[in-house]
């Protein structure tokens, strides 16, 4: 088959269910002050959806003010040096303010404006999310608190002080571990008190429905556009699509709209860190089992007694116990593959991208880099690799200049 | 019978109203919460939940947050508390309640758990993140082993949701006064009574009250308004304060007495 037979896209199975149910994952696991308004936000999602005006709205800012489409950009130098499969990169880290996050956070300010919120919340890992948040609110008018683990803050200071600056307040969580999970509990207390007038803007394709879906659907014109630009440009589909997965939300807008292309294999990317040791890393499909954390039922890291274990990951935004319902549900029927770079694979991957191709990729899409580095060599030349590059890696700068040692000239 | 629910009768034949006491299991170890279990039983408490501790309670507020902690570093796991409630049983038969985050049911599997906290003498679970929507088997389960599964019911609660959870529940029904996490309120929430009345159109099991309650005159007005009040950040705070001293349980069941009193007379 080549481009036009392909140029409408079969629509993937319909998961989740009226329930927010990925196969045996996924649902509604909150108390009960929360149940009532994520069923209004459920109704007012889906009105939403099938509304021309919301989707045009939605359109509209995507565009206007966060510069879609983004290219789908041939990384030559990367091929040639892999010596295999054409490595394609979609750039999300050229989107305004510096990564994915922004298509979900733009489509549920506009929910939040039509349920007559005043008030925004978020949590935020790496801080891509809450600066995406931030942006939308200061755009909006919306009050705006992001809560972040305190050693998130430290380690992503510039988003730190990216969010202060549009206005939001930032709360730098303590507890625990003090990372992303600990800043999502805080911002469920947040909405579990506020939740008349705050609407909460979940960051990533997880929780309680019907955020998972809610979120997939915002992130997949990342899929429908590379899907659109490779028929346009190679009149063929690609053969291995990969992305970082944390809670998993860049990878899925990217697999979702391949989902129906059988040929087309997909490879979810997560957070080795250390190596599989207890507690050094963040990959649930390696050392995690069933659970229900923060609303939903997947896969989790947690010890007999089911409290959930700590994690570590050079990247903030993929240091995270648990992983989207939707990635659990395509992992177990075979559709996507899941494996894991660790944080010294991430570290070369960043460096390499950005001394090869001039692009200083965010640590989580490194994960994703690293993968196609191991992988392009074994494929045949004429085979395709979308790689995405979910966003960028200026946030990351003085940590990786912690990290290597990288000097400033005496 | 159900403990809870004979303890509810014979409050209700006596015209009296309930007190039910929040305490973190574990906080600050299992001997000190078997020794205030005992003590509050005394100092008049009529039900006793027990704060499981979890990783991640996200319903809760700062104190409970705290008293979590406490009780994970102290080493309490759901086994060895089972095995402080087989221990207490020995002694007592105040009406138990565990507070816990459904995660720490669904590990072991709903059944064993459930087996295995009627097997030690727990009366009632209230499972803070398990609505009705995804209880599927829960209450059959409990049903069985002899358990009352204590649900909540919240400001937010439209009718439609009362009249799915209220048949639901056995024992009594948890009224959350306030929107939010645990913790101490300075004044009495304005919408109790409307809302009361709103349960009972669904439910005549009793309803206790909570979330809120810092003192005896907020508890009085409080349990007046329904069949019970829950007193949790309150006790938890004096826990905290007095854990390592050798009066703890004198401390903390002296100001439970005199919530007791407030209510009862």
């Amino acid at each position: 088959m080549t481009g036009p037979a392909l140029a409408t896209a079969p629509e993937p199975a319909t998961v989740p269910d009226a329930h927010g149910r990925f196969g045996p994952y996924g649902g509604r696991y909150v108390p009960e002050t929360l149940m009532f308004p994520l069923q209004q936000l459920e109704e007012e999602y889906f009105r939403a959806q099938k509304d021309p005006e919301f989707q045009r709205e939605l359109s509209y800012y995507l565009r206007e003010f966060c510069g879609r489409p983004t290219p789908l950009y041939l990384a030559e130098r990367l091929t040639k040096e892999l010596g295999g499969a054409r490595v394609y990169l979609k750039r999300e880290d050229l989107l305004h303010t510096g990564a994915h996050k922004i298509n979900n956070a733009i489509g549920q300010a506009l929910l939040a404006k039509r349920m007559g919120k005043t008030r925004v919340i978020a949590e935020t890992g790496a801080g891509q999310h809450g600066v995406a948040t931030a942006t939308v609110a200061a755009m909006f008018g919306f009050q705006c608190v992001i809560y972040m683990g305190a050693v998130d803050c430290e380690r992503q200071a510039l988003n730190v002080y990216r969010m202060k600056m549009l206005g939001a307040e930032v709360v730098p969580v303590h507890a625990g571990q003090k990372t992303l999970k600990e800043a999502v509990n805080e911002a469920m207390r947040d909405w579990v008190t506020n939740v008349r007038h705050t609407h909460y803007i979940l960051g990533t394709a997880y929780g309680a429905h019907p955020y998972p879906v809610m979120v997939r659907n915002f992130h997949r014109v990342i899929g429908d556009e590379a899907r659109r630009q490779i028929l346009e440009c190679e009149e063929r589909l690609p053969d291995l699509l990969i992305a970082c997965v944390g809670g998993g939300s860049n990878a899925i807008g990217l697999f979702y709209p391949f989902l129906g292309d059988a040929s087309v294999k997909m490879l979810g990317v997560e957070a080795g860190g250390e190596g599989i040791i207890p507690e050094r890393h963040a990959a649930r499909f390696q050392g995690g089992s069933l659970g229900v954390l923060q609303g939903t039922r997947s896969y989790i890291l947690q010890d007999a007694f089911g409290q959930i274990q700590s994690t570590h990951s050079v990247s903030a935004g993929l240091d995270y116990a648990a992983v989207g319902p939707e990635h659990a549900f395509l992992r177990d029927n075979g559709r996507v593959e899941y494996g894991y770079a660790t944080d010294d694979q991430a570290l070369a991957a960043f460096l390499r991208l950005a001394r090869i191709e001039g692009i200083i990729p965010a640590l989580e899409s490194a994960h994703a880099v690293a993968a196609a580095i191991d992988i392009a060599p074994t494929m045949s030349k004429d085979s395709i690799i979308i790689v995405n590059l979910s966003g960028r890696g200026d946030k990351d700068v003085a940590q990786v200049v912690a990290k290597t040692g990288i000097q400033l000239p005496q | 019978m159900n403990r809870i629910i004979s303890r509810f009768e014979l409050l209700q034949s006596q015209r009296q109203k309930g007190l039910v006491i929040y305490i973190g299991a574990g906080d600050p170890n299992l001997g000190a919460t078997l020794q205030l279990a005992l003590g509050l039983e005394k100092a008049g408490a009529d039900v006793v939940e027990l704060g499981v501790p979890f990783s991640d309670p996200l319903a809760d507020g700062v104190v409970n947050q705290l008293a979590a902690q406490r009780g994970l570093a102290s080493g309490t796991t759901p086994p060895k508390l089972l095995e402080m409630v087989a221990e207490l049983r020995r002694q007592s038969q105040v009406p138990l309640v565990l507070y816990i985050y459904f995660n720490l049911l669904h590990r072991v599997g709903l059944d064993v758990f459930i087996q295995e906290a009627a097997a030690a003498g727990v009366d009632g679970l209230l499972v803070l993140d398990l609505p009705p929507e995804e209880s599927a088997n829960y209450e059959t389960l409990m049903e069985k082993a002899g358990l009352c599964p204590i649900y909540l019911i919240a400001p937010t609660t439209p009718d439609e949701r009362i009249a799915l959870i209220a048949p639901r529940a056995r024992g009594f029904i948890y009224y959350v006064s306030r929107e939010g996490v645990t913790g101490m309120q300075s004044s009495v929430s304005t919408t109790i009574p409307g809302m009361i009345s709103r349960i009972q159109r669904y439910s005549s099991l009793p309803i206790a009250i909570g979330f809120g309650v810092s003192n005896p005159e907020q508890a009085r007005q409080v349990a007046e308004l329904g069949d019970a009040v829950v007193v949790g950040s309150a006790v938890v705070n004096r826990i905290a304060q007095h854990g390592s001293s050798p009066g703890l349980v004198d401390e903390v069941c002296h100001f439970v007495q005199t919530l007791s009193k407030a209510i009862k007379s």
